[in-house]
């Protein structure tokens, strides 16, 4: 099922299906944000945002409104 | 010749840094931007080249106005600053994100060495590189492996710089037939990354092995009680309240010694020269001047070192997720809150501490608001005042309203700094969009020889570069408060008196100063503007002081003294506070009173009473503009807000 990875509960590992076109997406590509990439969601700060994931053993925080543009599939 | 140290952000490329060039560094900006060139002259082959350390990015391309520079530097051969050979520090546990940007380093055609660091890390984690397979992946580049934390890898990382050519070569790119493209065309941007990503994916199938997966890291562990809904914040404001009282109770005794040290070297040299002109600029200008940019040096090293330590250790950007949601309403972002907690202490590093915040827009109003905190030089003035005017008495038998009142002040400080940077938000325009994007590297040890080169290097700035500014507004201070027109007929005037006459010597030395204060260019414009403050509740001799303060807000006290002719010996304020009691206006009235007091630490509280302050937003955002708008709207400001709680109150 694709969903946005702000939609996505914790402890979960899904698949990048791409990243739609924002002023930040050459940003969240060059992270390590592509298509096909297995992230993990951690944690997420207080308030519930921003959010942690976790892509190739690094962790990697983001705001919700900057990873509702990565689509994904579980 | 000019070598590069490029390479993402948190790989250990400071400390690479620090470990080629020791000691032998100077810090600078690059020409005509306020990002921080750190440079140092390393020997290859017995000859001197100097290495440039380029902000951390992940990309070419650049996130922020900061982070430009890389691009314009590299994209530009006939750049100042372009570099003849490049050392490209990668972190050896992330190899594919840190290749990215290596990759596009490698496709501008500078020779270069690749410097797997952290190699201790990766092996931890079970990657198995080979660099043999990486070698084929970059043909031409030398690759090295350190661990640059525990200092090793210089010798290879030199050895190979010798080794490699000085002039471009030509050869295959990583990205064949691929130019750079706009820094404003993201599309153009994001296709290039993935084409990159996608052939790095590729090539490292044959250099990194994965071996069995760790279980759960130390590191999630950690962040499972320090991002803690709860105790995330309990762990924060415990760490902030523990750096403060470090601040107060160990920066106080050296800023002690400081005031002595320069005391006595006044003291010294107003022997030791010929009475006359120069002796009096010398030790009452010159001499207080440097030490009025000294005595700032303790808080600065001390909370540049604990700044330092949570930085190394990987908490600092737990501090920015946890508080980055509180902030953004402000138009601040999580990263304002270590300068904006800074400036309680003390302004000057809190406003040196927003180099971290890439995004120039959120920088910008954190500097701006930053000086509402109030800071330790407040104190002074807020304890007076509050003795002098907030009865001694308990609020429903508790609450201490003395006490009351002290913390009152510093919350109204803070409010007003987040309802500033809020209207800032909307004033400020900017197309760049904040971002957050941030990585929480793993926590690790902090090196103390990078926490110590740091200390130093921000002391240096701030005493070579803000230092400058403030010694020339002293001396101007000096000369306003030393002459006047008619200042040395006053003290003939008053040394005839009889009541003078009659004066002990301690008292006559008290009464001349208070003499030549009152008719000097600042007594002469204390007056002046007595018209102006006079709403305010305040007299021509808090107007001098107003004006005096501006070297450093305690001088207030300092001043007031001088002015009543009273001794201050600064611990006990009794007899000050005695004699501001009967102090009387011409009508009879007491000038101290509920609401002239208030008015005056209202105005402290919002008043950019801080030539110091003032010097550093110079430095930081490499204009007058940001300054003098900072010294105007916080003028207007505490002007509107004491006249109101002056007319509230009477």
């Amino acid at each position: 099922m694709m969903n946005t990875l702000d939609h996505i509960e914790l402890q979960k590992v899904v698949e990048i299906v791409s990243v739609d076109h924002s002023p930040i997406s050459s940003k969240l590509t060059e992270m390590g944000l592509v298509s096909g990439q297995l992230i993990k969601t951690l944690f997420k700060a207080p308030f519930g945002d921003p959010i942690a994931i976790e892509l190739n053993g690094s962790v990697l925080s983001l705001r919700l409104e900057e990873a509702q543009f990565i689509e994904v599939k579980a | 010749m000019k070598i590069a140290l490029l390479g993402n952000p948190n790989t250990g490329k400071s400390s690479v840094f620090n470990l080629l060039t020791g000691l032998r560094q100077q810090v600078g900006n690059f020409p005509g931007v306020t990002v921080d060139k750190r440079s140092g002259f390393i020997s290859v082959d017995e000859q001197q080249h100097e290495l440039i350390d380029f902000p951390g990015t992940y990309s070419i391309y650049p996130r922020s106005k900061d982070e430009s520079v890389v691009f314009d530097v590299l994209s530009n051969p006939t750049h100042s600053q372009h570099p003849d050979q490049i050392v490209f520090v990668a972190d050896a546990s992330n190899l594919q994100r840190n290749l990215l940007f290596f990759s596009q380093v490698y496709d501008l055609g500078i020779p270069c060495v690749l410097v797997l660091n952290m190699w201790d890390l990766a092996q931890r984690k079970g990657f198995d590189i080979s660099m043999e397979a990486l070698s084929n992946v970059f043909p031409g580049v030398p690759i090295v492996q350190s661990n640059a934390r525990i200092g090793l890898g210089k010798d290879r990382i030199l050895s190979a710089l010798s080794g490699l050519s000085t002039a471009r070569e030509e050869k295959d790119a990583f990205l064949v037939g691929h130019t750079l493209c706009e820094t404003s065309d993201v599309q153009a941007q994001k296709s290039e990354a993935e084409l990159r990503l996608k052939k790095i994916k590729e090539a490292l199938k044959h250099v990194v092995q994965m071996k069995a997966p760790s279980g759960e890291s130390t590191s999630r562990k950690i962040d499972r009680v320090l991002v803690h809904p709860i105790w995330g914040y309990v762990i924060f404001a415990f760490v902030l309240l523990t750096i403060f009282q470090f601040i107060f109770s160990f920066a106080n005794a050296p800023m002690n010694w400081i005031d002595e040290l320069f005391a006595q070297c006044s003291n010294w040299s107003s022997h030791a020269i010929q009475p006359g002109l120069l002796n009096d600029l010398v030790s009452q200008g010159i001499i207080p001047g440097i030490g009025g940019v000294v005595v700032f040096v303790p808080q600065i090293a001390m909370l540049f070192f604990f700044i330092s330590i949570l930085e190394e250790s990987g908490y600092l950007s737990r501090v920015v997720f946890i508080m980055d949601r509180l902030m953004r309403p402000f138009g601040l972002n999580g990263k304002s809150v270590v300068p904006l907690m800074s400036s309680v202490a003390c302004a000057i590093p809190g406003i040196m501490a927003t180099r971290t915040i890439s995004n120039w827009k959120e920088r910008l109003i954190t500097i701006l608001v930053a000086p509402f905190m109030s800071c330790s030089a407040r104190i002074p003035v807020y304890t007076l005042l509050i003795s002098l005017v907030i009865p001694k008495t308990y609020l429903f038998g508790i609450f201490n309203l003395q006490g009351l009142v002290l913390f009152g002040l510093y919350s109204l400080g803070i409010i007003f700094a987040l309802i500033v940077s809020f209207l800032l938000k909307l004033f400020i325009q900017q197309k760049e969009k904040g971002f957050l994007l941030l990585e929480l590297p793993d926590y690790k040890n902090p090196r103390w020889g990078n926490v110590l080169i740091n200390v130093l290097e921000k002391v240096k700035l701030f005493v070579l570069d803000a230092g400058k500014i403030i010694l020339a507004i002293s001396i101007i201070l000096w000369f306003l408060a030393s002459f006047g027109p008619n200042l040395d007929e006053a003290a003939k005037k008053l040394s005839k008196t009889t009541v003078y006459k009659e004066m002990s010597v301690e008292q006559r030395t008290q009464a001349m100063d208070a003499c030549k204060l009152s008719n000097s260019y600042i007594g002469i414009i204390g007056r002046g503007m007595e018209p102006v403050i006079a709403p305010l509740g305040y007299d021509w001799k808090i107007g001098i002081s107003l004006i005096t303060s501006f070297a450093a807000r305690e001088v207030f006290v300092g001043s007031l003294a001088t002015i009543y002719a009273v001794q201050d010996d600064g611990e006990n304020q009794h007899l000050l506070i005695d004699r501001m009691r009967t102090e009387l206006k011409p009508d009879g009235t007491p000038v101290f009173t509920l609401a002239s007091g208030v008015s005056l630490m209202v105005f402290y509280v919002f008043a950019m009473q801080c030539m110091a302050t003032l010097a550093v937003v110079k430095r930081e955002t490499n204009s007058w503009k940001w300054p003098m708008v900072q010294l105007v709207f916080m003028g207007v400001l505490a002007y509107l807000t004491a006249w109101i709680s002056f007319i509230l109150l009477s």
